[in-house]
Order: structure tokens, then C-alpha cells, then sequence
């Protein structure tokens, strides 16, 4: 008979589901089946215990094969790389606590590193446009409880946050929305037809690269001004539509994702975006909230803003904080040859990254602390694996919408592994050393 | 006018965070002092003199101090930063944040120079023979206050965000830019005598933007108006007028709302 352990956060999503049931052995040491997650949440448990994880650090060695060392090396090797350096790149952080973030900041205070997460090739350039026209924003339970006008622009939770549609967006009813689905108009913008466009009522299907002009187009259509037959090639008949049923609900969101924030104009669609949803507010009430990817790059953002005041980019190398995307970025700064270390923690540069700033990786001391086996473990120098925030380890993330929650431990990692804040915590001890601070 | 020549005699590795060079931090010093101002690479400081031999010295004042840069800079930031008076030379490319914040005096780059040159700058004078990478005369993240006063002007192209937020003060690009072109503009004159991509004027408030050549993608938010005889930058022409960004707040004085305003060139 398998012990259930409820209210488990799921550490997969921005989305942060609170509401998993996982099946452990009576033990407590294996993980048997997980309740009520989607498919990915679910495999993100499951594969914790693959038979053939790492479970101790290893060192590439001159012919490419990887060599197993203690903690102690990792430690030692990871110490003094950062603390010769004299602009480490120290990129990630998002799948993992804001305990691990917190002290890792520390070692990049220490150190002189320029701090980065992943929001650099994700949400960023949305962190731009709210510094430069505010937000205004809720959190999903308000959306879950009033909303009757949903807008996803840019993005597919049916696959990207498969259960956002049912926790909080479209299908669940909630105080003020009573009939569910039903009581809520929902409009989708994507130039294609993907599977959160077929559940929409009205599928906006703009032309790649102009999502900046339909959003522009709607400001102008609100005010009832004169609009081009088609702007993006959506006909004007259909952008004064849209824009009066988004000024005739009682409470509308945008949910906006990597469609507009990566795509030409990036931190300009999400600004305009912004200033959509601001006008809406002269009619009714309106919020706007990113779709944030990795479970916990939102705290780390938090993090960083409490400590330095900058989410994300955050450039330490003269002892104080500064910021400037473009410059302080981390794809600039690899392709620039501005960084002489590479140090990733919770992330995937190898995967995600451009080909050009991975083959600096590649050629740089570079250090990879990631559970799994990753294209970002396979160019690095040394990985160091840990266990998983989430599943063997608690802690702090936080949800898209900026709420934070405390996460569960449901099983004890491999014997002899330690946590990310574990880890840090011994490097840190170890740079102070080496730089005297 | 006293002049100081720094040619550079090292690479730097990392990239060259130099806010020193500028007329201002050189007025009233030796070679030697020059040399002593420091520089960063990163997290480590070093001498102004381990990349650059100096050459001359500073005059009284910024006013009469010349900086001539007798060579490439491609790897070095925040040449000219807030610099209030006196003139700089580069005689090649130059990285990053060209006369940021400047006040005045005149910088010219006979190369190109990188993203964020004239950045949130208020008055002096900055010549680019070369080309100009983004973000030229735009505001530093956050900032509602862009390029505030001053002239720019660049021979070659532009890239992308030229004038985003610019309040005052011109910008010339004779060649062709990239997309968005004074976004969020609220005052100043933006000419661009080649073409324009996209995004020209969007979310513009007031100001002018002034385009020779076509530009592929209108913005939505702008109405035409009628045609002028205007002189633009010694060019006389008849240009199409627009008003614009409709979907943006606009302010109202002496009883007329004021937009921003588009010409093109027939």
C-alpha cells in the first residue's frame, strides 16, 4: 500500500499548480505515480527516478570523457573559476529556489559576476516594457473568480501550461463566474492555428511581426478613430469588434507569451500591450500577465529586485548594481567576448541559446549545476548534479502572477547528493575565503 | 585648444569600460596623470595608460581640451560619457554608450560606433562618418526622458529604437533604419534620408519624424493630413503629411491637441 502525499507543488510551470497527489512507496524512498498533474508535471516527478541519473559531479576531461569527483572538487573547482574571473557570467536560476538564489547572488557580490536568468530569452524584454510604462496586474485567483474577457496573445497554454485553462482561465467556475467557460468570451492572437487558437471564439490570426500594429490598431479603435482596411491583416471590421467586446466585459486579461516578446518589437508589443490594457481601464477593469515559463524565474526576478532592484541582466562587476539589456544581456555578453566564466545553474543554455553563444560556453571554464543530462551539462567543464527542487527538496518559487508558495519535498534525493542551496552555500564559504570578503 | 592623443597599444580581452575618456576628466593633467586615470575590464581596475599611449595634455578646461583617439575602439565603452564641453575624436570604430548623457561639445567617429551612442543626452554634438548600431539618442531603460537636446548625425545607417522616448534635439541618419524610429516620441526632430523599415512614429506623442525614402509598413495610428513645402536639412521637397500616433494620449495647448507629426517625401 503506497503512502499519498498531498498539496504538492508542482516545479515544472509558471503556473505552479498546488494541488498534486504523489503516490510514494511505503518507504518513502520511490515515487509510484503522480495524481493530477499534467504530462509534463507528471514525467518532471517520474524522472527523478530514472535508474540512470547522475548522482555525482563530474570533471570533461582533456579527451572529452567525463570523469566522476567528490563534491569537495566540484566545490573547489567551481570556487576558484569564479573568483579568478574577472566578468563570470552566472546565468539560470529559474528552476530553482529563492533560497539558492538568494545565496548565489552572494557569490556573485563577491565575485564581481554579472547575474542573468532566463527571462533574457523569455520574458525580459517584458521586464523592460513594465520600467517603462508600469502594469497593471492581479493574480489568477481573481481571474479564476471575475474574469468573463480572456486574451492570449502571443502564447499556447494548451500546450505550453496545459492546466491554466482549467485551473484559472477559461473553464473553471469561480465566484463571479458562475457558468465557467460559458460566461466568458475568449480571444486568441497567434498567426497560427494552434490548439489554444481552436478553443477560442475569436481567432485573430496576425501576420508574423505585427503584433505591434494590431495592438497600436486597437488603442486607435477604442478611441473610434479612423483605422486602414486591414492592419496585420486582420480587416478593420473585426479589430472594432474585438475592441468592443473587450470594452463591454466586466473584468478582461491578457495573457501574452514568447509570440510577442521574442518576435519583432519585443519589448515594444508588450508596452503597447500595456498601454492597451491601461485604456481599457477607462471603460472597465483590465489586467495584463505574462505567461511565465520555468516555475520559479519570477522569484528570481523578485529576488534580484529585492536585493539590487533589477529582475534580470543584472551586471555586478564594478561592485554595484547596473542594468541594460543589450549590453548587461547574456547572449551579448557571450558573443561579445565580454565574459571570461560561465557558470549556469537551473537552466538550459545548450538548448536554448543561439549556436554562437554556446560554442563560447564551450570554450570558456564553465560550470553546469542541473540535475539532469542536459546539452548545457555536455558543453561545460564540470556538472555538478543536485537533487530536485520540488520533489527532494522544498522551498520558495514564485507563481506567474507573483504569488509566492512554498514548495514540498516528497522524496529524499539519491544518498550522498546534495540541494543546489547546499551546494552554493559550500562555494560560497569557499570564494569568501579565497577573496577575503 | 590643447590636445591629447591616445593610441591604443593593447587589446582589451574583455571589453574596456572606459568613462574617463573625455575632455573632462582630462583638463588640467599631464600625459602622465592622464595615463594614472583608470579603466575597468570587468571586476578589475588598471591604469588608462596600460591600453593607451598618451600623448600631449589636457587644456585649462573641458572647453579647451581636444581628445583624439588615434585609432580602433571597437572594444571600448563610454567613450565621451557625459562629457559638458571640448571635442573627441575617433579616428575608427567605437563600442557602446558613444556620448551618453552628454551635455555638450562635439564627439566625431570616423568609423561606426555601437548600440546606445547620444543615449539620454541634452545638448553637444555627435558625428558618426560610419554607421550607428540601436538605441541612438534613445532613453536608458526605464527613463521617460530619451535624447533631451543636441544634434546627432550619421552618415552611414542607423539600426533599430533610434529616438525611442527623445524629447529635444535632432537626429540625421542619412542612410536607412531599422524599425521603430521615435517610438514614444514626445518632442525633437528625427530625419531619415534613405528608408525606413517599420514601427516609424508608433506610440508618438509629439515630435517630428521626416522620411525620404519609403518605409515598408505604415503604423495604423496615423492619418494623412495633407501635403507641404518644407526645407528639411538644406532639402526642400513636397512631403505628405500624417498625424499620429492616434492611439496615444496627446497633450492640449491653446485650445488644439497637439499629435506628433510624419513627413514623407514624394
Amino acid at each position: 500500500m503506497a503512502k499519498l502525499v498531498t498539496d504538492v507543488v508542482c516545479p515544472f510551470c509558471g503556473t505552479l499548480c498546488d494541488d498534486l497527489e504523489v503516490g510514494v512507496s511505503d518507504d518513502g524512498t520511490k515515487i509510484l505515480e503522480v495524481y493530477n498533474a499534467c504530462a509534463i508535471g507528471a514525467e518532471k516527478f517520474l524522472h527523478s527516478q530514472a535508474k540512470d541519473r547522475v548522482t555525482r559531479p563530474r570533471m570533461k576531461q582533456e579527451d572529452g570523457s567525463w570523469k566522476e569527483i567528490s563534491y569537495d572538487e566540484a566545490v573547489e573547482y567551481t570556487a576558484t573559476t569564479l573568483a579568478a574571473a574577472r566578468k563570470p557570467l552566472m546565468y539560470g536560476w529559474s528552476s530553482t529556489n529563492c533560497e539558492a538564489q538568494a545565496i548565489g547572488t552572494e557569490i556573485g557580490e563577491m565575485v564581481g559576476a554579472v547575474m542573468d536568468n532566463t527571462a533574457t530569452v523569455c520574458h525580459g524584454t517584458t521586464l523592460i516594457a513594465v520600467q517603462d510604462v508600469g502594469v497593471p496586474s492581479c493574480t489568477l485567483g481573481e481571474i479564476l473568480n471575475r474574469a468573463d474577457r480572456i486574451v492570449f496573445w502571443g502564447c499556447n497554454p494548451a500546450h505550453a501550461h496545459p492546466r491554466h485553462m482549467s485551473r484559472y482561465s477559461i473553464f473553471p467556475r469561480g465566484f463571479f463566474t458562475g457558468k465557467g467557460a460559458k460566461g466568458r468570451k475568449m480571444v486568441v492572437v497567434d498567426p497560427r492555428v494552434t490548439d489554444t487558437a481552436k478553443t477560442a471564439d475569436i481567432h485573430l490570426q496576425v501576420e508574423q511581426g505585427r503584433d505591434y500594429e494590431l495592438l497600436t490598431a486597437l488603442r486607435v479603435a477604442f478611441k473610434g478613430e479612423w483605422l486602414p482596411d486591414t492592419v496585420a491583416g486582420i480587416p478593420k471590421k473585426t479589430i472594432y469588434e474585438v475592441a468592443d467586446i473587450m470594452k463591454s466585459g466586466r473584468f478582461g486579461i491578457i495573457f501574452f507569451g514568447m509570440g510577442v516578446t521574442q518576435s519583432l518589437s519585443k519589448n515594444h508589443n508588450i508596452d503597447q500591450a500595456i498601454c492597451v490594457t491601461r485604456d481599457l481601464n477607462e471603460y472597465t477593469k483590465w489586467n495584463i500577465m505574462p505567461m511565465r515559463g520555468h516555475y520559479n524565474v519570477t522569484g528570481s526576478g523578485e529576488v534580484w529586485g529585492w536585493l539590487h532592484g533589477f529582475p534580470f541582466a543584472l551586471d555586478l562587476s564594478r561592485g554595484f548594481a547596473r542594468y541594460n539589456p543589450g549590453d548587461t544581456t547574456s547572449n551579448d555578453l557571450l558573443v561579445r567576448d565580454e565574459v571570461d566564466a560561465v557558470f549556469v545553474i537551473g537552466s538550459d543554455p545548450g538548448a536554448h541559446f543561439p549556436n554562437s553563444s554556446v560554442k563560447k560556453i564551450w570554450d570558456l571554464p564553465s560550470i553546469c549545476i542541473d540535475p539532469h543530462l542536459t546539452p548545457t551539462t555536455a558543453v561545460c567543464k564540470l556538472h555538478v548534479p543536485v537533487a530536485f527542487v520540488g520533489v527532494e527538496t522544498g522551498g520558495c518559487a514564485y507563481r506567474m502572477d507573483n504569488v509566492p508558495i512554498e514548495c514540498r519535498k516528497v522524496v529524499d534525493p539519491p544518498e550522498g547528493m546534495l540541494t543546489d542551496l547546499e551546494f552554493l552555500e559550500r562555494v560560497t564559504a569557499r570564494v569568501r575565503e579565497l577573496k577575503g570578503a | 585648444m590643447a590636445t591629447v592623443t591616445l593610441k591604443p597599444i593593447k587589446v582589451p580581452d574583455l571589453r574596456l569600460e572606459a568613462d574617463n575618456i573625455k575632455p573632462d576628466a582630462f583638463a588640467g593633467k599631464k600625459a602622465a596623470e592622464i595615463a594614472d586615470l583608470h579603466v575597468y575590464c570587468g571586476n578589475s581596475q588598471y591604469p588608462l595608460g596600460e591600453f593607451f599611449e598618451v600623448a600631449g595634455e589636457g587644456g585649462a578646461t573641458a572647453a579647451e581640451t581636444e581628445v583624439v583617439i588615434d585609432g580602433d575602439v571597437s572594444r571600448v565603452k563610454y567613450i565621451g560619457m557625459k562629457m559638458t564641453a571640448g571635442s573627441v575624436l575617433v579616428k575608427g570604430n567605437a563600442d557602446m554608450y558613444v556620448g551618453a548623457w552628454m551635455e555638450g561639445g562635439t564627439i566625431t567617429v570616423n568609423g561606426d560606433t555601437d548600440a546606445f551612442a547620444g543615449m539620454g543626452m541634452t545638448g553637444g554634438e555627435i558625428n558618426v562618418l560610419g554607421n550607428a548600431g540601436n538605441y541612438l539618442g534613445a532613453a536608458y531603460r526605464g527613463d521617460w526622458r530619451g535624447m533631451q537636446g543636441g544634434v546627432i548625425r550619421v552618415a552611414g545607417d542607423a539600426g533599430s529604437d533610434i529616438g525611442t522616448f527623445m524629447r529635444g534635439g535632432e537626429i540625421i541618419v542619412n542612410g536607412n533604419v531599422d524599425v521603430h524610429v521615435g517610438t514614444h516620441q514626445e518632442g525633437g526632430t528625427i530625419i531619415v534620408k534613405g528608408d525606413a523599415k517599420s514601427k516609424v512614429g508608433g506610440q508618438m506623442v509629439e515630435g517630428e519624424i521626416y522620411v525620404f525614402g519609403d518605409i515598408e509598413v505604415m503604423m495604423p495610428g496615423f492619418q494623412h493630413i495633407g501635403d507641404v513645402d518644407v526645407a528639411v536639412d538644406g532639402v526642400s521637397g513636397r512631403f505628405a503629411c500624417y498625424k499620429g500616433d492616434m492611439g496615444e494620449r496627446h497633450p492640449r495647448r491653446k485650445g488644439e491637441t497637439i499629435y506628433g507629426k510624419l513627413y514623407l517625401k514624394y
